[in-house]
């Protein structure tokens, strides 16, 4: 593909930056109490588990897989988390416990998906959907009902503030942290490289499926830590709770700059593209959009922007 | 060919298989009545799976995620339109099939002429459509179905058998037909397979591709409305677990998720062998995680007959 000089130099996130700067302006526009302090946090905090989801569904389409478990596994890591600090009981360090074991299940099911997907060679959509399933089951069997609260400790921290700053951008800044150590790291990289072209890896002596199947683990991991978000924001577990969010990693992804197709996007952008939803969201709220027709506009706008994202990003492979 | 009718066997073998079982387990899971029943359902699944399967065959990553909205928003239509009253039947199936087509037309222009990852561009059309089906419901009652179209989908009509299967296996003849008799159904496999080659040898890539996302969409509302028939009135969401299952019976019939093998044969009974196992689990008296946790599982064991790609080193 033909491509201008100052194309190339441009951060594959420019895009996805600029139609988020829109998003923040019009919002401005509609309803300038939408950027205040309150507002802001109430999205990055609504909006936490989303852009760790992201993050890790990033991680899986670099390889060019796919991981349509994520929602899944961010329910099942939400009621098993719930479910164990209810039977630790609501010390610091029961909660802590629970948190470090509720991560590890979500390494587990990203080490499933990668066994099946990797070694097994299971086509990744129909794979992930089919353990989606499985999680779901394991999530209604860890908890058959809705509904058990989170032990007010855990909550009112993620909710509450330290030192007079939101706990939500503690969060956020750990997970800005995190990709800005993951993005220089060689697991990145060599994702990136099995991404662009899995035979040219294969043949230079990387080893293709073990990365792959950490991308997969990786990916579980941030999916729980999706999970744990989720329990902070809601405050108690529902087996059901990951319904829609995963088509909402991979169109953050998209909108982040990722190509489907594996060896290109960044993670950083990933993390725009997830804002960029929640800003839309808020954006329809804000413009005193009737309540019916809120969906319908939202799901324009983020169509639009993918559209946009895509054509502009230079880099439109299917 | 017997390449390509292996994984059809194995299909079919598993369909006879789980029969055997559930009649062993609950005697009357393999009575006629309970067969008819399970094979409407599977026919309901297997006309939305027709058009995902055209979509897949056409290659280029083709999915259509789509068509569970299309499906939802086709029989809040219908039922609109007919209000229950046999008169209104004609146009009630003119309106849906716009409906269909024009969603399948937008998404088959985002992945033809913008270039849009199909699994993008049917997503974001996903939540478009979810957002119109919020919008129609409010302020309209929702419809109930003609009883002429209740009749059709649930009631034996011609040699014992209610309409919707008779048009189900015409629908299979007219993919069969289509996929291997005529000049579109060569486009298909040629795009899937080699889309360059094929834009070379002359074959109008962009137009074919384009019309097979049309014909998922008009597919997907002919399931909405017998989906309609089958239960009655339309109520919300209705087609929401059809997106998944329709490409999972494609792949379960021997069709790759990269396109430009297989055909439609397989994926009817790939569409069969998912709902007879549906329908073992819910006779199984185990309650929901349980039928979750084993479906998954057996959907896994299953994806392991089929379709795993070429390792590396080979």
């Amino acid at each position: 593909m033909m491509k201008r000089p100052f194309l190339r130099a441009m951060p594959p996130y420019l895009p996805v930056l600029v139609i988020l700067i829109c998003m923040f302006a019009l919002n401005g526009l509609a309803e300038p109490n939408s950027l205040s302090a309150y507002a802001l946090k109430g999205l990055v905090s609504t909006y936490l588990a989303l852009m760790f989801l992201a993050v890790g569904q990033t991680l899986v389409i670099f390889a060019a897989d796919i991981d349509l478990s994520v929602g899944a596994i961010l329910g099942l890591v939400n009621v098993t988390l719930v479910s164990l600090m209810q039977a630790l009981g609501d010390t610091a360090g029961a909660i802590m416990l629970s948190m470090l074991l509720a991560v590890g299940v979500g390494a587990a099911c990203g080490a499933l998906n990668g066994v099946l997907v990797v070694i097994l060679r299971l086509q990744a959509i129909v794979a992930t959907f089919a353990t989606s399933v499985l999680f779901l089951g394991l999530a209604l069997f860890v908890m058959p009902v809705a509904g058990t609260p989170a032990p007010r400790l855990f909550w009112r921290t993620f909710g509450g503030r330290i030192a007079g700053i939101p706990f939500a951008y503690f969060v956020l800044a750990a997970l800005l942290l995190m990709i800005f150590l993951l993005a220089r790291s060689r697991f990145v990289q060599r994702l990136l490289t099995v991404g662009d072209d899995q035979l040219a890896a294969f043949q230079t002596g990387l080893p293709v499926n073990s990365i792959r199947v950490r991308g997969y683990i990786m990916c579980g991991v941030f999916a729980a830590l999706a999970g744990l978000c989720i329990t902070g924001d809601t405050a108690s577990g529902d087996p059901n709770v990951g319904g829609l969010i995963t088509l909402n990693s991979v169109a953050a992804t998209v909108l982040g700059g990722a190509a489907l197709s594996g060896g290109v996007g960044t993670l950083f952008g990933s993390v725009l593209g997830a804002l960029v939803i929640g800003s839309v969201g808020s954006l329809v709220f804000f413009l005193g959009t009737p309540s019916e027709w809120q969906n319908l506009v939202q799901g324009l706008t983020v169509l639009a922007a993918l559209m946009v994202g895509i054509l502009f990003s230079g880099k439109a492979r299917a | 060919m017997s390449g390509a009718l292996k994984p059809i066997l194995i299909a079919a073998g598993l369909v006879v298989l789980l029969m055997i079982a559930g009649e062993t387990v609950s005697p009357g899971f393999a009575s006629p009545e309970q067969i008819l029943r399970l094979a409407i359902v599977a026919a309901l699944l297997g006309i939305v799976a027709a058009g995902q399967n055209l979509v897949i065959l056409g290659g280029r990553e083709g999915i259509d995620l789509s068509v569970g909205g299309v499906i939802s928003l086709s029989a809040l239509v219908a039922g609109n339109v007919m209000s229950g009253s046999d008169a209104g039947l004609f146009p009630a199936i003119l309106a849906c099939v716009a409906v269909g087509a024009a969603i399948g037309l937008l998404n088959g222009l985002g992945v033809t002429l913008l270039r849009i990852p199909p699994l993008v561009m049917t997503l974001g059309m996903l939540g478009v459509v979810q957002g119109l089906l919020v919008v129609a419901r409010n302020g309209i009652p929702s419809g109930r179905a003609a009883p002429v179209l209740s009749d059709f989908v649930s009631r034996p009509q011609w040699l014992g058998l209610p309409g919707i299967l008779w048009l189900w296996l015409l629908i299979g003849l007219a993919m069969a037909g289509l996929l291997n008799r005529t000049v579109f159904g060569q486009r298909i496999f040629a795009i899937g397979a080699n889309e360059g080659a094929a834009r070379l040898a002359g074959v109008p890539t962009q137009l074919t591709r384009m019309m097979l996302y049309v014909l998922s969409g008009v597919f997907s509302a002919i399931a909405g409305l017998c989906i309609l028939g089958y239960s009655g009135s339309s109520f919300a969401n209705v087609g929401g677990q059809y997106m998944l299952s329709s490409i999972i019976a494609v792949v379960l019939g021997g069709t790759p998720l990269s396109g430009g093998r297989g055909g439609y044969t397989g994926t009817m009974i790939g569409a069969l062998l998912l709902v007879v196992l549906q329908g073992l689990l819910t006779t199984l008296s185990i309650d929901e995680s349980g039928r979750q946790i084993i479906f998954g599982s057996a959907l896994i064991v299953l994806l392991l007959f089929y379709g795993r790609s070429r390792g590396l080193q080979s």
